[in-house]
């Protein structure tokens, strides 16, 4: 979707503000959102993408003026009546109905640790998928404007680059967003130059921008 | 909050982020949805577990052994895993090594990828709208506000991390350093020369 998520070539968003000796967590509630967003996964009623899919699809003016735990915190609010773990009405008043069903947690402590350790690769490697391009050749990203979740940035659509590495197999996130199926799909790195992607504007022509790019977002060029 | 035009937001949610992220978390203890004791080893694990102190013995192990450094070229994520990092944003690593010509940096423009087990997690900078919409069309300009003036005959090349993929730089090993055993070398790296924004100290700058 082209929301304000996509950020890359935008103007206008400020200076950098490096922080020094930052803590891991600014106040304690945002170590929390991250920790129940984390605890929720265990559920399995939804995935990695579709995580992002519901960060991004926070109201655009919303997204800019919220801070990064403030827009977890609400994708993890929306995400957690989607996924039909609480109603609506129990997320508006923060308590259960007293009819509601009470689950036991199965993610439990001791299994963080391992969990996190451990974590869950989207590579798909054993998966039939064809790389249709091999490294070297030139191709354009397609110039397509999906309503729902791509990871195809605005930016390089409809831009000509160059196969720089083939990464593997992996997790289509536009077709598991939305709960559509894994669809895996090969993987490359596309090396573009930043003439390519911004024309004369570009302040040193010859530098070059690499963006990871499934199989389906290319076409030969 | 509420808003009318997007019924995904119809809760009557307190605005304060504390308050609304409380109420969430009882409600969700209540419901038998998450552990609290969970709730704390996760807080744990990305406050203690973590960090890019990690990433920095990867750099100096590499620095440092001219092996390692050829399979961590080859096969990140196994290079790394043999040092004990591994697990949830570092499944997949790849890991990008900086020379005299060429000078790696990393963003996630779309949001906030980044390789946790090696470097933590990601700095308010980099999960904002500034890095993530200026790294890819200035980088340069980006760069120097960190402090770091490239000639313009050093290739900058920026990584958009929009998959699963997960970079690491590798920055040049300083100058003067030729007799360093590996625990000092990983003095030098810091972290924002993982992420490519920053080079490692000199001999001089560490304490």
């Amino acid at each position: 979707m082209n929301s304000a998520h996509d950020m890359g070539g935008m103007h206008g968003m400020g200076p950098v503000q490096p922080e020094t000796d930052e803590p891991v967590f600014h106040d304690e509630w945002e170590g929390r959102v991250l920790a129940c967003f984390f605890a929720m996964n265990a559920w399995q009623k939804w995935n990695i993408d579709r995580g992002r899919w519901f960060r991004e699809r926070m109201p655009g003016p919303q997204y800019l003026n919220s801070s990064y735990y403030e827009i977890w915190l609400d994708a993890l609010t929306r995400l957690t009546a989607d996924g039909g773990l609480a109603t609506e009405e129990e997320l508006a008043s923060g308590h259960a109905a007293p009819d509601a069903e009470r689950r036991i947690p199965t993610f439990t402590a001791e299994k963080v640790a391992p969990a996190l350790r451990r974590g869950g690769s989207a590579r798909r490697d054993g998966e039939p998928a064809e790389a249709r391009f091999a490294t070297g050749d030139t191709v354009r990203a397609r110039n397509i404007h999906p309503s729902s979740h791509t990871r195809l940035p605005r930016y390089v659509r409809g831009r000509k680059g160059v196969i720089d590495r083939i990464h593997g197999v992996f997790v289509f996130p536009d077709t598991n967003a939305s709960l559509a199926g894994e669809d895996p799909q090969v993987i490359y790195s596309v090396r573009f130059t930043a003439a390519e992607l911004w024309g004369e504007d570009a302040p040193n022509p010859t530098d070059k921008i690499l963006v990871d790019l499934w199989d389906s977002y290319l076409e030969p060029a | 909050m509420h808003s009318d035009h997007d019924d995904d937001h119809h809760h009557a949610m307190p605005s304060d982020p504390a308050l609304r992220t409380r109420a969430l978390e009882s409600l969700l203890v209540e419901k038998g949805l998450v552990d609290p004791a969970a709730l704390d080893a996760i807080v744990d694990f990305y406050q203690n577990e973590v960090g890019p102190r990690n990433g920095a013995r990867v750099v100096a192990r590499a620095w440092s052994d001219p092996a390692y450094r050829d399979w961590l070229m080859r096969d990140a994520s196994a290079a790394i895993a043999d040092l004990g990092y591994t697990g949830r944003q570092g499944e997949d690593m790849v890991a990008l090594e900086n020379t005299p010509d060429v000078h790696n940096m990393v963003v996630c423009t779309l949001c906030s990828c980044y390789p946790i087990p090696v470097l933590g997690l990601p700095p308010v900078w980099y999960k904002s709208a500034p890095y993530r919409s200026r790294a890819v069309i200035e980088p340069r300009a980006v760069l120097s506000e960190f402090g770091l003036n490239l000639p313009e005959d050093v290739e900058v090349r920026v990584w958009d991390s929009t998959a699963e993929l997960r970079y690491l730089v590798i920055p040049m090993r300083p100058e003067g350093t030729e007799d360093w055993d590996e625990a000092r070398l990983s003095d030098l790296v810091t972290r924002d020369s993982m992420i490519g924004t920053g080079l490692p100290l000199s001999p001089g700058e560490a304490s």
